[in-house]
């Protein structure tokens, strides 16, 4: 029995009875990693976080939680549902999205409100600018900011968390970076025993989570380290406490999840550490000089603003284009000069 | 740039253009070479090159013999082709390729008796200017797959020209065939390299070789101990170390500008194989008529590196290593860069090293989704190109902006497309930018 059909005359392809060969452009073989274990893992990684926080805040933060989630996730269902295009929930994105969107807001916001801002986040800022990864700006921060405008009193009602080190009563009261606040032991800091969003606050269970997502890798170390580096230095500089600074207010959530975010951060490793000291210098300017709650958040949601200009400044140099690129800034200097 | 003289090269591994990790799949990398017996028919196409194709120099009926000239052409850029067998001349007809090219082919018909032709004699050789002219009728190309005419490549100014590079990475996954080459013929390797150097008066030879092959490298050292002008260079096992610029930068921490050549840089860089090649026409005058491949894949049963005379058609391969009835996936060359079939009644080709089958079961590449931009394929690029920018400039068509992004600089390894999560063509739309770069600039020429 021959095992091939051999022909002469030309055979017509397209007819899978004539050639059951697939013919496909080179590369033959793919890495495994997609959109949604991409996803998944940023999942896995806000693991510890959701842990503390239900730890902390009890159940309610559960419900919470999982209203931003749920409602995330409908959101964009419907959207694909109504528009007709292929549905995107599979790729764990908005689900993404719905976790960050909670731990930015207190475990007492009422549940009307995660759902306002689930439809800010998923619909506003993502969907109507072309869905994922044509969003500019963080949707989960856009989420944040727009409940932060309007239901300012809910969104910042903070309660203790349910264990403390030392008792804490269960009213609302300044996060630790507010001016009247108590300064907190680096301990208390560190597991995340004091007043907060849901995320912002066991820096532990985030910098777990952030040991995972460079050993995937998920995402370099680039922007976390120039954001908090910068923020470090500054509040050196300034003489603020390094390690409160560091370890407080939404830093590291930021830093770590949502600076991070692949759409509205700059393509290279150089415009990200561009990226990361802008988030850190605008970080430090709010937090010195102003008094916001969000100063993280609005850091990161003006820096998405300027990605597009990073980008410009900032691409690679192909190796043997070294010469090209170099007269090409000649040429700019030069045109400004005559100018 | 390295230091000269004896022992004292550089042998680093850490290196500047990193490349990614490809599982290597090199199951036959241990098993020594087989021989095919000779085929029913071999097919040799007059374009085995890059250059000019040749013309056939038989006709039908002729008997031909081992070493006889088959094809040649007088243009300037072109490489002979040799009978592989003695036989009949069957016919001369079209071959078609699933790139969409065809070409003209001799068909010969192998008699079995194997009579060597009488001009197979012993090149010789006395300076740099006869090493080439022997080499014009040696038929050897660049065996890594590239094909270009080894004569034509090495027939350039080369004083200015202080290293002669080896390329022995073999990084693409599956393929073991130079490996085999370095273990089992380290002797006319060297002896190639040798001849090379010794005509031409370039002063040293790195020969590099993956750090995923120990045994090469341990041999090749010891073997080339005596000669001061040749050692080892060991790269790290990762994609695309392999790539010409790659390793000329990851070596010499050269790079080749836009539009240049290796040599434009005091570089030459040759595949392992053809200088094994090389030592052994230089000293039995035998022209290029065989090839080693790496037979693998799900569909056959079984894998080797296989010694097939070059013309050999691949249904008969696939058939001697027990391939499964019906595969759905047959590649020439290895999976990142090679060439998908769709009809098997093709012959192999002098520069091609891989013939890999899979079954209904082998590597799908998923449904492509949106770009999440998450910058991937520009952090892994060895160029450090651009590729989901390139390929959004490709379909915008805008060839000031892929002008820009020097979209030609490309060496088309794939790295982009296998690391991209959301599955963009971003290689592929990276081939069609080049061609629509190089179309552009042949209009604008013809405007001057």
């Amino acid at each position: 029995m021959a095992l091939f059909k051999r022909s002469e005359a030309p055979v017509n392809l397209d007819n899978p009875a004539n050639n059951p060969l697939v013919l496909r452009p080179a590369p033959q073989i793919s890495s495994a990693v997609t959109t949604h274990i991409i996803m998944r893992d940023v999942l896995v990684a806000l693991i510890p976080a959701t842990v503390a926080a239900v730890a902390y805040f009890g159940l309610r933060a559960l419900l919470v939680i999982a209203t931003s989630i749920a409602s995330c996730v409908g959101f964009e269902y419907l959207w694909c549902r109504l528009r007709k295009t292929p549905q995107t929930i599979g790729d764990l994105s908005a689900a993404v999205t719905g976790l960050l969107l909670a731990f930015n807001v207190p475990s007492t916001l009422p549940l009307y409100m995660v759902v306002i801002g689930a439809f800010v986040a998923i619909i506003m800022t993502k969907e109507l600018f072309g869905g994922i990864g044509k969003n500019f700006a963080n949707p989960a921060i856009v989420g944040r900011i727009f409940l932060a405008v309007a239901f300012p009193v809910a969104m910042t009602t903070f309660v203790g968390p349910q264990v403390a080190l030392s008792p804490v009563d269960v009213v609302s009261s300044a996060t630790p970076l507010a001016p009247t606040a108590q300064p907190l032991s680096y301990l208390e800091l560190l597991l995340g025993m004091h007043m907060g969003v849901l995320g912002e606050t066991s820096a532990l269970a985030l910098l777990l989570g952030m040991v995972f997502l460079l050993y995937r890798p998920v995402i370099t170390w680039h922007i976390p380290v120039a954001y908090v580096g910068t923020v470090c230095v500054l509040s050196l500089l300034t003489g603020h406490d390094v390690i409160a600074e560091a370890l407080s207010g939404g830093l590291l959530l930021g830093a770590i999840y949502m600076a991070t975010d692949y759409s509205t951060c700059p393509a290279t490793k150089r415009g990200k550490l561009v990226f990361g000291v802008g988030c850190g210098l605008i970080t430090c300017l709010i937090r010195f000089f102003g008094n916001l709650n969000e100063g993280v958040a609005y850091s990161i949601l003006f820096m998405n603003l300027l990605v597009p200009y990073i980008d410009q400044l900032t691409p690679n140099i192909p190796v043997g284009g070294e010469a090209i690129i170099a007269e090409r800034r000649r040429a700019k200097r030069g045109g400004k000069a005559h100018e | 740039m390295g230091r000269l003289g004896g022992g004292a090269l550089p042998r680093r591994r850490s290196v500047e253009l990193k490349g990614i990790h490809i599982p290597h799949n090199k199951a036959t990398a241990e098993q020594e070479t087989t021989v095919m017996p000779l085929p029913s028919k071999v097919m040799l196409p007059m374009q085995q090159h890059v250059g000019a194709p040749c013309v056939p120099q038989v006709k039908r009926r002729q008997h031909v013999e081992v070493g006889q000239l088959i094809g040649h052409s007088d243009a300037r850029l072109t490489c002979d082709i040799f009978s592989p067998v003695s036989g009949i001349v069957r016919e001369i007809r079209q071959v078609h390729y699933s790139n969409g090219w065809s070409d003209e082919a001799v068909v010969i018909e192998p008699d079995g008796e194997q009579i060597v032709h009488e001009s197979v004699q012993k090149p010789e050789v006395t300076d740099f200017a006869s090493l080439v002219e022997a080499l014009k009728h040696s038929g050897i190309v660049g065996l890594g797959g590239a094909g270009f005419p080894a004569w034509a490549k090495m027939n350039t100014d080369l004083s200015s020209i202080d290293t002669w590079l080896v390329n022995g990475a073999e990084c693409e996954p599956y393929l073991s065939t130079d490996y085999r080459e370095m273990v089992e013929h380290a002797d006319t390797v060297l002896e190639g390299i040798k001849a090379c150097l010794d005509y031409s008066g370039v002063p040293r030879s790195l020969i590099c070789i993956e750090d995923n092959k120990p045994r090469a490298i341990e041999l090749l050292r010891k073997m080339a101990a005596d000669d001061p002008r040749i050692d080892v260079y060991e790269l790290p096992a990762r994609y695309p170390q392999g790539a010409s610029r790659v390793i000329l930068r990851n070596v010499t921490g050269r790079s080749v500008p836009r539009g240049g050549h290796l040599t434009d840089v005091g570089a030459l860089l040759f595949n392992v194989t053809t200088m094994s090649e090389i030592g052994r026409y230089l000293r039995t005058g035998m022209p290029l008529t065989k090839r080693r491949l790496t037979v693998m894949g799900d569909a056959i049963a079984r894998p080797q590196n296989l010694e097939v005379v070059v013309g050999t058609p691949i249904s008969e391969i696939l058939e001697y290593c027990g391939c499964a009835p019906g595969p759905r996936k047959v590649i020439i060359g290895g999976p990142m860069m090679g060439t998908t079939q769709v009809e098997l009644d093709v012959p192999v080709v002098r520069q091609n090293c891989g013939l890999l089958a899979f079954g209904v079961n082998g590597p799908v590449v998923p449904r492509q989704t949106a770009c999440i931009k998450c910058s991937r394929c520009i952090d892994n690029c060895p160029i450090r190109l651009s590729p989901i920018e390139i390929h959004k400039a490709y379909i915008n068509r805008d060839t000031a902006r892929l002008d820009e992004l020097m979209a030609d600089l490309c060496v088309e390894c794939g790295t982009c497309s296998y690391v991209c999560p959301s599955k963009q063509p971003l290689v592929q739309s990276t081939h069609l930018a080049r061609a629509l770069l190089r179309a552009e600039q042949r209009k604008a020429k013809g405007r001057r």
